[in-house]
């Protein structure tokens, strides 16, 4: 099996789970489908050569985050068929809006060399053949000097260091404001 | 461009630079300003200095009369060919525009700097013993200094605009003064009356001020009389156009008809302020203003003869009205108006020195009677306060026989009187004579100027009577006053007298500054000669013919003999029979009831004019534009449009998630269509 | 080469979300939906990293951190709603109604 099936048949996991989970009228099952959904987005991470991003999307996503949503529904006895499903008028105008950005956005997703000379913020020739451009080489060669965790800590503890610290303010702030916002009384 | 068009303009306006004393004139409208400011100040801070508020008051009047005679003396010793201009600094620059704030000084802006501040003089001194008790008295003398700062800078202005700011400044000053006793509604309401008939004739001057400019390009003395003899056609439409609102600007301002019923209303201010304002100086503008102009109206012979045709109407309808008055002081505002008819008849036929000689003689002894009136009412208001009466101090019903109690005042007046009617050999006689010798010399071009002539002749019939008719009920007769306040009746004190007393010298001899050729003493015509540069070429374009010999001697003998009649009547009609006094007077009857109403003039003017402009400012600004419009649409419109741009927005925040979601990618979706082509 | 393929389920997924999000009424399944969202861009980051670099991964993991901080801060929030209201339904939680 060669890495673009796997690839396409976890691409079709994860558009199914996450249809399913925003279709599910129980949040219980809604929470279980998209957990699927990045479970099937780790396995597309581990494709695209991003084994680390793919591990915490694991623990992180999968198992922390999405177990606090659990908790919290199951806290709040929620799991039952409410049927929130808004009314036709608004579900007509999701559909419009939804076609709108999905044309804008896979119009986006065209990957060419104009857009990737773009991106990188050199210019580009015309005619230059799409095979020119060293597809995949930054992100390949990095794991094999450093290893794959390794990797990754080289920008985000030199380049990244300071919004790195700065986002653990940020997580201290967010627990001192869950814990005033959760408690009736402080 | 605009500059060489100007280059391509003839002759500017020849113009002497100033040497001497000339330079200085600026003083002269300096002192009173600085008296106006010195004495508002103490008005607002300590109006009991009385003692300080009188030596300012008419120290700034002395000197600046100190100012004037030093550049007379300098103008007789050395007489400009050109007028003298002391430019003070550039006032209006603009392209192609340098309106200077200058000073014009030449032989007739002298003879009006003297006339101002030396019969101001006289009348500040007066005030001094008139309105001593006044509660006002320092806000009265910083008003009346700021009235002859105004008043010279209008005389002396070297341009139109200059010009302006006096004659829009007097117009201030008088309205000021006229309601001076503003806690008195019918003072305010005659204030604003003056004020607001003024302002037609305002008008005309802007008006002529921007034809000027347009065809002229200059707005100096100087340069227009220069320029427009040459540039535009004599008694054509513009001239005629530019002339006629210049006049409409002198008929408000001196009084005129259809114009001229705000000055006797605006006797309800202060006696000395009508002696100065309405009698002597402010009045006398619109005579100057023509005058000054000489050459545009030389220019245009229908609107000459339309200024003698309204001058010699307003002299006869003035001095009708003026005949069965019993107010002192109405009788001498319609005297005034009717005197004023009399410069213009004299401007108008073209003898512009003339017109100036009667003004300066006409100042004299108007004023004379004014402030004498003032020294009656004085004395009738003393004895009215002694007993408590509310008897009306200036009805002359309530007069008679003073007499004996004024012998002073009473002399004075009576030399004014015989002056103003025209006997001889006192000033008015040389004056008035000139005028109707003027008129009557025109009647070979035109036949109309008879008719000029007759009327003017008719009004100084009327005005012998009616000034006869005063002096016997005032002073002659039985007195009516009362017997209780008779005792309190006394001649005024001499800080009032001694005023009137130059001013009777100079009603009696002011005839020697222009003696015609025929009086047998003296220098013959020295005004003539003297403002021989400044009407020269107004007079070679309308020259006027004089009649000499025979006709001359019976032109004089007319007059006096009109004179001597009117003046006869005037007494002996008068003291016919008993006067009652005003309380039992009974209702006049007839045509005197006409006259004594005034024609209902401002009845008229009060259905015509007045009223229908204040239902239509009630209906239509107040009821449509302000409260319809401005309220209706602009305010309130404009708030109930924010407060349903309010609703609609309000209406937008539902509050519910979703909606502001879905709206939020509607514009998302609208924004990445740019990116995503 | 899965560079185009894998933004095309970015794309894919991001719209998903944004349907979800619209659709349901149910505060923390819109929460979900967000989360979502958050993965699909964290997906468009991993492939792009492929060909520009490291510092897309490195953003990755800052994604999570603030997702996981909203998680934290917004399910405490829900649970003060819920608390006040007896209901996580969006239709009653309109304090912002002008």
């Amino acid at each position: 099996m060669s890495g673009q099936t796997v690839f396409y048949i976890l691409a079709g996991a994860a558009i199914l789970s996450a249809l399913l989970c925003i279709i599910q009228k129980n949040p219980i099952a809604s929470v279980l489908w998209l957990i699927s959904t990045m479970f099937a987005l780790a396995g597309i991470y581990v494709l695209l050569q991003a084994q680390f991003i793919a591990a915490i999307q694991v623990l992180v996503y999968a198992g922390a985050i999405m177990v606090l949503f659990l908790f919290v529904i199951m806290l709040l006895n929620l799991g039952r068929d409410t049927g929130d499903l808004r009314g036709m008028p608004v579900r007509l105008a999701a559909v419009l809006v939804a076609g709108g950005l999905l044309g804008e956005l896979v119009l986006l997703a065209r990957v060419t060399p104009g857009s990737m000379a773009l991106l990188r913020g050199t210019a580009v020739g015309a005619g230059t053949p799409m095979a020119s451009f060293p597809a995949g080489q930054a992100g390949a060669a990095a794991p094999g000097a450093q290893g794959v965790v390794g990797a990754i800590a080289e920008p985000l503890f030199r380049t990244y260091l300071v919004p790195f610290e700065i986002t653990s303010i940020l997580l201290l702030a967010a627990v001192v404001g869950a814990v005033v916002l959760a408690k009736r009384k402080l | 461009m605009t500059f060489s068009l100007l280059a391509a303009l003839p002759q500017v306006g020849e113009m002497t630079v100033a040497t001497g004393a000339a330079r200085w004139v600026w003083l002269a409208v300096a002192f009173p300003l600085v008296g106006f400011l010195v004495n508002g100040a103490l008005a607002l801070k300590r109006p009991e200095a009385k003692t300080a508020v009188s030596v300012v008051g008419t120290g700034v009047l002395l000197a600046a009369f100190a100012v004037a005679a030093t550049v007379f003396v300098q103008l007789r010793g050395h007489p400009p060919d050109a007028p003298i201009i002391v430019s003070l600094w550039s006032w209006i620059v603009s392209t192609g525009m340098d309106i200077q704030f200058a000073f014009q000084v030449d032989q007739l802006s002298v003879v009006m700097l003297l006339v101002v501040t030396g019969v101001g003089s006289l009348i500040h001194i007066f005030s001094v013993g008139y309105m001593r008790a006044d509660a006002g008295y320092a806000r009265y003398f910083a008003y009346l200094n700021l009235f002859v700062a105004f008043m010279l800078v209008l005389v002396l202005g070297s341009n139109l605009p200059v010009l302006f700011i006096g004659w829009e400044g007097v117009g201030l000053c008088s309205y000021l003064l006229i309601s001076f006793w503003y806690g008195d509604k019918a003072n305010a309401d005659a204030g604003k009356k003056a004020f607001l008939v003024n302002r037609i004739g305002d008008l005309g001057v802007l008006i002529a001020m921007f034809l000027l400019w347009w065809q002229v390009r200059s707005l100096e003395f100087v340069t227009i009389a220069a320029r427009v003899p040459g540039t535009l056609p004599v008694d054509g439409g513009i001239i005629i156009a530019i002339t006629l609102f210049l006049f409409l600007g002198c008929v408000g301002k001196s009084a005129q008809i259809p114009l001229y019923t705000w000055l006797p209303d605006a006797m309800a201010g202060p006696t000395p302020v009508s002696a100065l304002i309405h009698a002597a100086t402010m009045v006398t503008a619109g005579v100057y203003l023509v005058a000054r102009n000489s050459v545009l109206f030389a220019m245009a012979p229908t609107t000459s003869m339309v200024v003698a045709g309204i001058g010699a109407l307003t002299a006869l309808f003035a001095a009708s009205i003026g005949l069965r008055q019993y107010d002192i002081k109405k009788v001498l505002a319609y005297s005034t108006v009717s005197q004023l008819g009399y410069m213009f008849l004299a401007v108008g036929t073209g003898a512009y020195v003339a017109g100036v000689f009667h003004l300066v003689t006409h100042a004299f002894f108007k004023a004379l009677l004014f402030l004498g009136s003032g020294s009656v009412i004085h004395a009738m208001h003393h004895a009215y306060h002694a007993t408590h009466s509310h008897e009306d101090a200036q009805d002359m019903r309530n007069m008679g026989g003073l007499r004996k109690y004024m012998p002073w005042t009473f002399g004075l007046m009576l030399i004014a009187t015989l002056a103003i009617a025209g006997v001889a050999p006192l000033s008015g006689f040389f004056s008035k004579d000139e005028i109707l010798a003027a008129a009557f010399g025109r009647g070979e071009t035109h036949k109309i100027w008879l008719l000029f002539w007759g009327m003017g002749l008719a009004a100084a019939l009327m005005t012998a009577y009616y000034m006869m008719r005063l002096m016997a009920m005032t002073f002659l007769g039985d007195n009516r006053t009362g017997a209780k306040e008779r005792e309190h009746l006394h001649e005024a004190p001499w800080i009032m007298t001694g005023p009137l007393v130059v001013l009777g010298l100079l009603s009696l001899i002011g005839g020697v500054i222009n003696l015609p050729a025929f009086f047998p003493a003296g220098p013959h015509h020295v005004l003539d000669g003297w403002l021989e540069p400044v009407v020269a070429a107004a007079s070679r374009l309308m020259p006027v013919a004089m009649p000499h010999g025979a006709t001359e001697w019976a032109l004089i003998g007319g007059a006096v003999t009109i004179a001597a009649v009117g003046l006869v009547l005037g007494w002996k009609l008068t003291l016919a029979n008993p006067i009652p006094t005003a309380h039992d007077a009974p209702e006049d009857t007839g045509f005197a009831r006409v006259l004594f109403r005034k024609y209902y003039v401002d009845e008229i003017y009060d259905a015509l004019i007045v009223r229908p402009l204040v239902a239509f400012s009630r209906v239509v600004l107040w009821k449509g534009v302000d409260q319809g419009l401005i309220d209706g649409v602009g305010a309130n419109g404009s708030a109930g449009l924010a407060r349903a741009l309010g609703w609609i927005g309000s209406r937008l925040q539902t509050g519910q998630l979703g909606f502001y979601v879905v709206v939020f990618l509607i514009g998302a979706v609208w924004l990445l269509r740019t990116v995503a082509q | 080469m899965l560079l185009g393929p894998s933004l095309l389920v970015s794309a894919i997924l991001f719209t998903i979300g944004v349907v979800g999000v619209m659709l349901r009424r149910n505060a923390i399944v819109l929460f979900m939906c967000i989360e979502l969202m958050l993965n699909a861009v964290n997906l468009t980051f991993v492939a792009l990293s492929q060909v520009l670099g490291l510092g897309g991964q490195v953003m990755v993991f800052f994604v999570m951190t603030v997702a996981a901080a909203e998680a934290a801060v917004g399910l405490a929030i829900i649970l003060a709603i819920f608390r006040h209201t007896r209901s996580v339904d969006l239709k009653n939680i309109n304090l912002l109604q002008g």
